[in-house]
């Protein structure tokens, strides 16, 4: 006696296995539809309102938002402060890229290329460690750190480097009392809180960057510098562009920052904030968000011409 | 058709002018079992931040109406919180109690159901942020006022005058006043310096801070200018503004009681006075809303919230003023007479509460700036423009 080669159905689980295997489209659907649903009506839907609100406008005479169709809101963008504002942004944001990628190469470059074993470890939970704790406590601890009377403060009178402190506040538009209340200590804040995520991203690149490239490289007699700037960099830049959007784009949308260390100067997040919970004026602030929108786009659109989605 | 178009707005306004008031509540039933209050962190406090201060506990076992809490941080979240609905009563700030009323969110309040009401400070039974064409639209909550925060080794008497935080000038200690002082990082700051000129400036006119023409209101952002010469940061959390005058050097600002206290608390040389200028200062009302579900334990909380250990103990913890004066010397609560010295209870004159500017004011229709360009303008001055 032998079993028949088609088993009768032992209850609903095996009638649904059955269907999902002769209709494969069926249970696609089912799995896709629901984080389809997410990204359509939560992600896009809430961009899509938030774009539509900053086409409408605020009453001059009651305060009350107009749901009319207007450009007047985007006119406003371009009054002197809110340029500041935006032109202030961008410049931190550039700033902060810019320094974080010349600080994270050295740092990703040992741990990809030269970290072994135990040290590798070491590197990648050096690099972690920061972001286990909380935003907020390390934005205070810099706080603390920057301030006239903290440990930095100290640690320069101590060893007669003050002016060098004095230095950098004296700089035109670095102004402070302190360093935590010069635009100086935002930008330090916001280099050390972005930092591992650039430093992850080029490592990941600079670790694909194969041995036998760099090898036929030494063969054909290029000396390590030119190595370095015709193989090594070229192949890594990927990664270095990766890391600058998270960089760049976390430095435009930060709000809390600025809130606690510099000089109360609005960057663009801030504004957002405040235009929208204290004073009522959402098209505005809505305008505002749209800003870095466009901002990432056209930076986005310059790192696929560079190549840095190629890996994907 | 027109005398059709009048007949229906008045018989609408009729409706939205009367109906609250017919909504009012008569008497006090059986308590519903709970009551949903949106208040101001720190104001509502149940012995779980700190044992000794706890007003809710007691009120609960006696009325059997359990107290939830919602917490809001500014008064947009307020009213936002309240035009949601869902919540009983709100301790809405001067700046959000009349925005409630012309919005039709609260209700009318039935004084002779509160007994306490009688004791209630008289300045404040009828103060125009809660009180509209006679209607009582909340029970008074708190008040306190803006003072100024000195450093008491850098001034061995007290400032008389806010120009310390507005002009350049030598402080008692042979240094410029210049990056050691603070203000206030929200545009209602604006009638901070308004209220300064209105002393310095009579010439100006200006006879409110929260009513300011454009004239008044350039002379207010130009003070704001200088001002922000002098300012390295503004301060906008209250112990940020703790740490800054420990650790930044900063001697003199604008400041509430409740930072004051704590730094004094800490040992620090810190006192607050009261200028001559006078000073702002914020009141705070419990309404209660216009579709409050749980009205019988909204009422028994009004009244709670006058008679019981609440306002003497509320006054210390926040550093704030009892609606209620007695609660101050009478040995319900924590505060004593010297407490409420200290937080302003006598100053009442000389502080003009928050109000939301709005352009239709006293000066006639749309002659005053409105609130909203306060915002972007105070954003400009803060960006050095």
């Amino acid at each position: 006696m032998t079993a028949p080669a088609i088993l009768p159905a032992r209850g609903l689980a095996d009638r649904l296995t059955g269907t999902f295997w002769r209709r494969p489209g069926l249970l696609l659907v089912l799995l896709i539809t629901p984080p389809l649903l997410w990204l359509g009506v939560v992600y896009l839907g809430s961009l899509a309102a938030l774009l539509l609100q900053s086409f409408y406008s605020i009453d001059e005479f009651s305060g009350v938002v107009k749901e009319e169709f207007t450009l007047k809101t985007y006119a406003e963008l371009f009054r002197a402060q809110n340029l500041d504002i935006i032109i202030r942004t961008i410049v931190m944001a550039m700033a902060v890229t810019l320094a974080c990628a010349v600080l994270a190469f050295p740092i990703a470059y040992y741990a990809a290329r030269h970290a072994k074993g135990a040290w590798k470890a070491a590197f990648y939970l050096g690099v972690m460690l920061p972001l286990w704790s909380s935003y907020l406590v390390k934005v205070y601890a810099w706080k603390l750190i920057l301030a006239k009377e903290g440990i930095l403060g100290w640690a320069a009178e101590g060893t007669g480097t003050g002016f060098i402190i004095d230095g950098i506040l004296s700089i035109p538009g670095l102004e402070g009392s302190s360093l935590s209340t010069s635009p100086f200590g935002t930008f330090l804040v916001f280099v050390y809180i972005w930092l591992p995520y650039m430093i992850l991203p080029m490592q990941a690149a600079l670790e694909r960057v194969p041995n036998s490239m760099l090898e036929a490289s030494a063969d054909l007699g290029a000396t390590r510098g030119q190595t370095f700037r015709t193989v090594i960099l070229p192949l890594a830049l990927p990664g270095v562009i990766a890391g600058s959007i998270f960089t760049f784009s976390l430095t435009l949308g930060d709000y809390i920052i600025p809130q606690i260390v510099g000089d109360s100067s609005r960057f663009i997040g801030l504004t957002v904030y405040q235009l929208q919970g204290t004073a009522g004026n959402t098209p505005l602030a809505a305008a505002f968000a749209v800003v870095p929108i466009l901002i990432m786009l056209v930076y986005l659109s310059l790192a696929k011409r560079a190549g840095a989605f190629n890996a994907l | 058709m027109n005398r059709l178009k009048l007949l229906g707005t008045t018989t609408l306004a009729l409706m939205t002018g009367f109906s609250p008031v017919l909504a009012q509540v008569t008497e006090i039933g059986a308590p519903e079992g709970q009551v949903n209050i949106v208040a101001w962190p720190g104001y509502i406090e149940r012995g779980e931040t700190m044992k000794e201060f706890d007003w809710v506990t007691k009120f609960e076992q006696a009325s059997g109406c359990k107290v939830n809490v919602k917490t809001a941080n500014t008064s947009d979240e307020m009213v936002a919180l309240m035009n949601e609905g869902g919540f009983d009563l709100v301790t809405a700030s001067g700046d959000a109690s009349l925005r409630l009323v012309a919005g039709d969110r609260v209700q009318p309040i039935n004084i002779d159901l509160i007994p306490s009401w009688s004791t209630v400070d008289d300045r404040l039974k009828s103060a125009p942020w809660h009180t509209v064409d006679g209607v009582h639209y909340g029970v008074p909550y708190m008040w306190g006022p803006n003072v100024l925060m000195y450093n008491t080794e850098v001034f061995p008497e007290p400032p008389t005058s806010w120009n310390v935080v507005f002009e350049e000038m030598t402080l008692p200690d042979g240094k410029s006043n210049k990056g050691r002082v603070q203000a206030y990082d929200g545009p209602i700051h604006i009638a901070d310096a308004a209220q300064y000129l209105m002393f310095h400036k009579p010439e100006l006119g200006i006879t409110s801070p929260y009513e300011l023409n454009e004239d008044q209101y350039k002379a207010a952002l130009d003070l704001l200018r200088v001002q922000r010469t002098l300012v390295s940061r503004y301060w906008h959390d209250a112990f940020i503004q703790i740490d800054d005058f420990k650790n930044e050097g900063v001697v003199a600002s604008g400041s509430w009681p409740f930072q004051r206290n704590l730094l004094q608390a800490d040992g620090q040389p810190i006192a607050s006075v009261i200028p001559q200028e006078g000073a702002t200062g914020w009141a705070d009302t419990t309404m209660m809303h216009v579709d409050a579900a749980n009205p019988n334990c909204s009422y028994l909380w009004m009244e709670h919230s006058l008679s019981s250990n609440l306002q003497s103990d509320l006054a210390v913890w926040f550093g704030a003023n009892p609606a209620v004066p007695a609660a101050c010397t009478d040995g319900r609560g924590m505060s004593t007479a010297e407490t409420c010295t200290a937080n302003g209870m006598d100053d009442f004159e000389r502080i003009r509460f928050w109000t939301t500017p709005v352009s239709n004011c006293s000066q006639g229709e749309g002659a005053c700036v409105p609130y909203y360009r306060w915002v972007s303008d105070y954003i400009g001055v803060i960006g050095g423009r």
